[in-house]
């Protein structure tokens, strides 16, 4: 892999305080995140564990600046998130590539809204190379396979040098060998930039092949069961033997014991 | 799955030939024998024109007769061009044979077409009169009255590109600015609503009274016409752009310019393109009204003319033109959103 040039290779820190949030369905209130405490050091890579559907996507759409939380503040690096911000650059579940543009112009999108394709231009071949998407720069999406479609999203993320990247479910729509193999492709991504990470998972086992800390969240509305530090090298192996049994740990805080 | 072949399966461009399952060296002899078959009935409808003779009187019989035997002529030199051009050429030449090879049953069949009309009419007179002319009486038209016929051409093309342009850059900044901001649709969209069902012509005896010309009037409909289906559609293109394009743009830093000119107005191209071509099929309409009404030029007042003299004859011509014109501009069309589109797949063909 190439390393992909930095400006600042530095994580960001986040400190969400106290933050609750909801929705309106059919007029009657739905409340999604109920009073989240949670600091995410630089160069972290955390995950948010919990059942689907129980906040946790809200929770990075916060963290993104694409809404403000009902209640509680968020901070990233000390300051209010106010708004999106290019230092903060979210990958979703799909990965919404733009259909009218290759992937290469798909990947400078960043640059080019702020302006920065000029000074900046040289990042696009490195991020593709990055992403190992060289050779497709000039496909357009519907030509893509599913794993190249989210390589080519993350590399749309990682041209912007991000201090924060969210990953919210990044290979839910994987199939499982594509998955494994982005695993530690992320991983890998993640050690040598040096940004923080927050990721989104259903997946007990990506979770902990992945992150330093895995959060555990409830049913909605989402609060915090568990913090727990993973503290093993990497790269890791998936039999690692005290994963195992982390894992049954974090079975047991979901209610799912039954099922080791 | 692999680039190449994902791009092999994109819809060609229109016009391009479909490759035939026959290999090239065996099957070329037959094709030699199906265009000889298409030369022999272009002779024959040549034969049949020049040696029977007319009923009545027409002129430029005789110049037909030598058009269909010309026709004949070409294709008869064509047939051994073309199979041996689709054995080794390569390139455009082959795909030249290979859409000739690919319109042979039309051509067959508009050559029996055109002997039965000859007979019909000129031969044997069996089809009440003047209503209708033989195919000799349109090419009686195109070679005496060109001047005029091109003439009313031009008008009507000027006529109809004015007001269309006007109408489909209206229409899209319209739709765009409904679909972006909800003062905008508060206001507009009731107004849509009243008007945009309401057929364009049904304005013309206001425009023509409230405009200080014809043309202007006409142009104003024809705008009209083509301006409403294009706002809807370009409305309608925006307000279904899936919402995480936006959400990606903002996290990247896209400022709320950036986001209507590269991110709604491109992801509502497929719809604009249908609105367009909408607005297009009801420009021509509103010309051909305006034009019967009003303006005292263009194909349209042709028609009109030509029906008050019962110049059938010139009728017929006129609408052949214009049927070519009208089709050759929504094939215009399609191949600018073939350009334009080309990351889309399974686009529908014209």
């Amino acid at each position: 892999m190439v390393a992909l040039e930095t400006t600042d290779t530095a994580g960001m820190t986040i400190d969400v305080q106290v933050v609750s949030h909801g929705f309106e369905l059919h007029g009657a209130p739905l409340p999604v995140l109920d009073g989240v405490d949670l600091r995410v050091e630089p160069g972290e890579l955390v995950a948010l564990l919990g059942p689907s559907g129980c906040g946790k996507s809200t929770l990075l759409r916060l963290i993104a600046g694409l809404e403000p939380p009902s209640r509680g503040s968020i901070f990233a690096d000390g300051r209010p998130i106010g708004g999106p911000d290019p230092s903060r650059v979210v990958v979703f579940q799909d990965p919404t590539l733009y259909p009218w543009r290759t992937v290469r112009e798909n990947v400078t999108l960043g640059l080019e809204a702020r302006g920065l394709l000029r000074s900046h231009g040289h990042r696009v071949e490195q991020a593709l190379d990055l992403v190992g998407l060289s050779g497709f720069a000039r496909a357009y999406p519907h030509q893509l396979s599913g794993g190249m479609a989210q390589r080519a999203a993350l590399a749309r993320a990682l041209v912007n040098d991000p201090r924060l990247l969210v990953l919210d479910e990044p290979l839910g729509k994987l199939d499982s060998l594509t998955r494994l193999a982005m695993q530690s492709e992320l991983v890998e991504l993640w050690r040598s930039k040096g940004f923080t990470g927050l990721l989104v998972t259903h997946d007990i086992e990506e979770a902990l092949f992945m992150a330093t800390r895995v959060i555990v969240f409830s049913e909605r509305p989402a609060r915090i069961t568990a913090d727990l530090t993973i503290d093993r090298p990497y790269p890791r192996h998936r039999g690692d033997p005290v994963l195992t049994e982390l894992r049954h740990r974090i079975l047991e805080l979901l209610g799912l014991a039954e099922t080791w | 799955m692999s680039v190449n072949d994902t791009a092999a399966g994109l819809p060609a461009v229109n016009g391009e030939a479909r490759p035939s399952g026959r290999s090239a060296p065996r099957g070329w002899p037959k094709e030699w024998s199906r265009l000889g078959t298409a030369s022999l009935l272009w002779f024959i409808a040549a034969a049949v024109t020049a040696l029977w003779a007319d009923a009545d009187e027409w002129e430029r019989t005789g110049e037909f007769a030598s058009l269909l035997a010309v026709a004949g002529g070409v294709l008869a030199f064509a047939a051994p061009l073309a199979g041996r051009a689709r054995q080794t050429a390569g390139g455009r030449l082959k795909g030249a044979a290979g859409r000739l090879s690919a319109a042979v049953p039309w051509l067959i069949v508009l050559a029996i077409g055109l002997i039965g009309w000859e007979i019909l009419t000129a031969k044997l007179n069996l089809l009440p009169r003047p209503f209708f002319a033989p195919p000799q009486a349109l090419l009686e038209v195109y070679l005496d009255d060109w001047p005029r016929l091109l003439d009313c051409l031009a008008a009507s093309l000027t006529l109809l590109v004015t007001g269309y342009a006007i109408g489909a850059v209206l229409g899209v900044v319209t739709g765009v600015a409904i679909g972006w901001s909800r003062a905008v649709g508060y206001w507009v969209h009731p107004v849509l609503r009243l008007i945009g069902p309401l057929p364009a012509t049904a304005w013309l005896p206001i425009a023509f009274f409230a405009f200080p010309s014809s043309w202007s009037a006409s142009v104003f409909l024809i705008a009209l016409a083509t301006g409403v289906p294009v706002t809807i559609l370009t409305w309608s293109g925006v307000a279904g752009v899936n919402s995480a394009f936006y959400d990606i743009a903002r996290t990247l830093g896209a400022s709320p310019r950036f986001l209507v000119l590269k991110v709604a107005v491109p992801a509502a191209m497929p719809h604009v393109f249908v609105g367009l071509f909408m607005g297009l099929g009801a420009s021509f309409a509103v010309l051909v009204v305006a034009e019967m009404l009003g303006v005292k030029s263009g194909i349209g007042w042709y028609l009109q003319w030509a029906q008050g003299w019962a110049a059938y004859g010139n009728m017929y011509a006129a609408l052949l033109v214009m049927a070519l014109v009208c089709s050759g501009l929504v094939t215009l069309l399609f191949r600018v959103r073939d350009r334009l589109l080309a990351w889309q797949r399974g686009m529908l063909k014209w």
